[in-house]
């Protein structure tokens, strides 16, 4: 089992308010994302949950149960660090096997439990080696080999994938999520990448300056979101947000709708006319950078090629059903 | 920038670095060969290099006369004393301080490392006063008190930058496995430490073996180290050049076999782990 509720969890480093008041339910099994923007205080509510920080206010509870005080080791998590933080004098063998140690088994049910953990990252050739002597991949491999040869009640990841080159990020994103699914195990994993929230997670959270903006599973956050900055931060390209006179015909501050959502007409009438400073040809997909004069500048996304270049005159219809309405305060505003 | 060497390049910085080795090793060099000269040869201008008359007699002499076992047990006692004891005070001093810093850790490192930049002989008479009165004068457990205090600086900053390299993730991912703060200390941090702590040992032992300005002037017989056994030949009946230079050989002998066996991690030590 592995629970995870926050209560009001709160927490400072000296006058600074970093975490202010966190509430959130982890149901057991889930892959939960914290995603957020460099500094909002993924990395230290992870680290609240894990035990390595002591909270300034609130509860933490694991499987009902407040672990506010006890110690990292007694709350039956694992943790993955972005430094993959391995043992460097230990071999592979000695780091996956470390945990177990430390809790008492015998070498024999130690290495059989080491060993079937390897197999399953394809580590078994490398278990007598030194950390030095791996690739980063490998490291990679080995952290999370550690994290799971123990049977946590959870995993925690913090920003596991961001030292790996864009490749292997990728494969690797498959994998974890592949193994959790398989283990069956919850997990927290924090990443300020959208794509890899929005790929990975059952349920996102998004952070903003110490606060939960919105806490959903990720379409709801791509069709719903909460307020501008959720709206703002999931989705690449980013969605466009129209202000002054076009929001307030809606009945809006501002209104926000995504690139893929705009109907791209060569020399229409209707919607919002512009220029097209930069186009992008990707083959698979047309991105069109588009001067709107008083509206702003507006992306807009077309699947596939679109053979419009710079300089060509557009107009951009946005798709009524996919317009995001949001009041002064930035909340959204539901129809 | 591509550095490319040529065997040009390689064979003049060769003969430079050898150069400059002998030129470095040159004084010792020389009082290796004057101690197997008799005094007179010792003394003969110009000096003759190695054709000689080649004589172990001096060092017959020097053990004669003062027993050298003696003074280099002393050395040991206190040059390992010191060390020791300036560890065990300094590993945890320099724990703390890497580990679990305040705003004024700097300031405390400081103020140590200041310690060391007021000459000696400016608390000579106070602490000779206070050695007199203790009853410590021309003992061991004296000079390995003062060696230790002298020393205990530059071992807690040694060991606070090594301790300072030990990243942190790698001891919470250890609590995070379950260790304990005792199996921590001996699974995870002891052996990560251990090349910083010989580096700091290998370099402590040699600065107490080598210190001169305590041990001479708190010492006489019963507690006198090699360096005071050295110092002994350059007195009375005048300067005797070549038993000089043999009592000298004899006293750095142990610790220059030391260092030699243990070169790398010295390197370590000296560059205060900037190379690694
Ligand atoms: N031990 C600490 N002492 C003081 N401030 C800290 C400490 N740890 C983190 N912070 C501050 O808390 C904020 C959030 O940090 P962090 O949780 O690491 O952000 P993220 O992981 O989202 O990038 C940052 O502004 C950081 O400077
Ligand atoms: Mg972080």
């Amino acid at each position: 089992m592995g629970q995870i509720t926050l209560q009001g969890v709160q927490k400072s480093f000296g006058p600074v308010h970093i975490i202010k008041g966190a509430d959130l339910e982890i149901a057991d099994g889930s892959f939960v994302v914290f995603v957020g923007p460099s500094g909002c205080g993924k990395t230290t509510l992870l680290r609240l949950i894990a035990g390595l920080e002591d909270v300034s206010g609130g509860k933490i509870l694991i499987d009902g149960k407040n672990v506010v005080d006890t110690p990292p080791a007694k709350r039956g998590l694992s943790m993955v660090f972005q430094s993959y933080a391995l043992y460097p004098h230990m071999s592979v063998r000695g780091n996956i096997g470390f945990g177990l140690k430390m809790a008492g088994l015998s070498k024999d049910e130690t290495n059989r439990k080491v060993e079937a953990a390897a197999a399953t990252l394809n580590l078994t050739p490398y278990l007598d080696r030194k950390p030095r002597e791996l690739s980063g991949g490998q490291r990679q491999r080995v952290a999370i080999g550690r994290a799971i040869v123990r049977e946590p009640k959870a995993f925690l990841f913090d920003e596991p994938l961001s030292n790996l080159d864009a490749a292997l990020r990728v494969q690797m994103r498959i994998e974890v999520t592949r193994l959790q699914k398989q283990l069956g195990t919850t997990a927290i994993y924090v990443t300020h990448d959208q794509v890899e929230a929005m790929t990975m997670a059952d349920k996102i959270v998004v952070l903003n300056g110490g606060k939960i903006e919105q806490y959903g599973s990720p379409l709801d956050l791509y069709e719903k979101p909460a307020n501008l900055f959720v709206a703002g931060f999931i989705g690449s390209p980013k969605m466009n947000f129209v202000t002054g006179e076009n929001a307030l015909q809606r009945g809006a501050a501002t209104i926000g709708v995504r690139p893929e959502h705009l109907k791209i007409e060569r020399d229409g009438a209707g919607g919002w006319q512009g220029t097209i400073a930069v186009a992008e040809h990707l083959g698979s997909d047309t991105f069109l950078y588009v001067d709107a004069g008083p509206v702003g500048m507006l992306t807009a996304r077309y699947i596939g090629e679109l053979s419009l270049h710079a300089g060509d005159h557009v107009s951009l219809l946005p798709d009524p059903a996919r317009i995001h309405r949001f009041d002064q305060s930035g909340n959204a505003l539901r129809h | 920038m591509a550095r490319k060497s040529t065997t040009q390049q390689v064979l003049v910085s060769t003969i430079g670095a050898w150069f400059f080795g002998f030129l470095i090793f040159f004084p010792i060099l020389w009082m290796v060969l004057a101690s197997f000269k008799t005094e007179l040869e010792a003394f003969a201008i110009p000096p003759s290099f190695l054709f000689f008359h080649w004589t172990t007699e001096n060092y017959a002499t020097v053990q004669e006369r003062s027993d050298y076992f003696h003074h280099a047990l002393n050395s040991v006692i206190i040059a390992g004393g010191s060390t020791l004891i300036a560890l065990l005070i300094a590993i945890p001093a320099a724990w703390s301080m890497a580990f679990s810093p305040t705003k004024r850790t700097k300031d405390i490192l400081l103020w140590m490392l200041s310690t060391k930049m007021m000459p000696p002989v400016g608390v000579l008479v106070p602490i000779y006063l206070i050695f007199k009165n203790f009853g410590l004068l021309d003992s061991r457990i004296g000079l390995v008190f003062i060696l230790c205090l002298g020393n205990l600086p530059i071992v807690i900053w040694m060991l606070f930058t090594y301790f300072k390299e030990i990243p942190r993730d790698i001891l919470e991912a250890a609590r995070m496995d379950g260790a304990t703060i005792g199996r921590e200390l001996v699974y995870v941090l002891t052996p990560m430490a251990i090349p910083g702590l010989a580096s700091t040992m290998l370099l402590n032992l040699i600065l107490a073996w080598n210190e001169a300005f305590w041990t001479l002037n708190l010492s006489t017989s019963e507690a006198a180290p090699l360096t005071t056994f050295i110092a002994s030949y350059s007195s009375p009946e005048g300067l005797f050049w070549a038993k000089l230079s043999a009592a000298s050989t004899l006293a750095i002998a142990p610790i220059l076999v030391l260092g030699w066996f243990s070169q790398k991690q010295l390197v370590r030590g000296l560059t205060f782990g900037a190379v690694k």
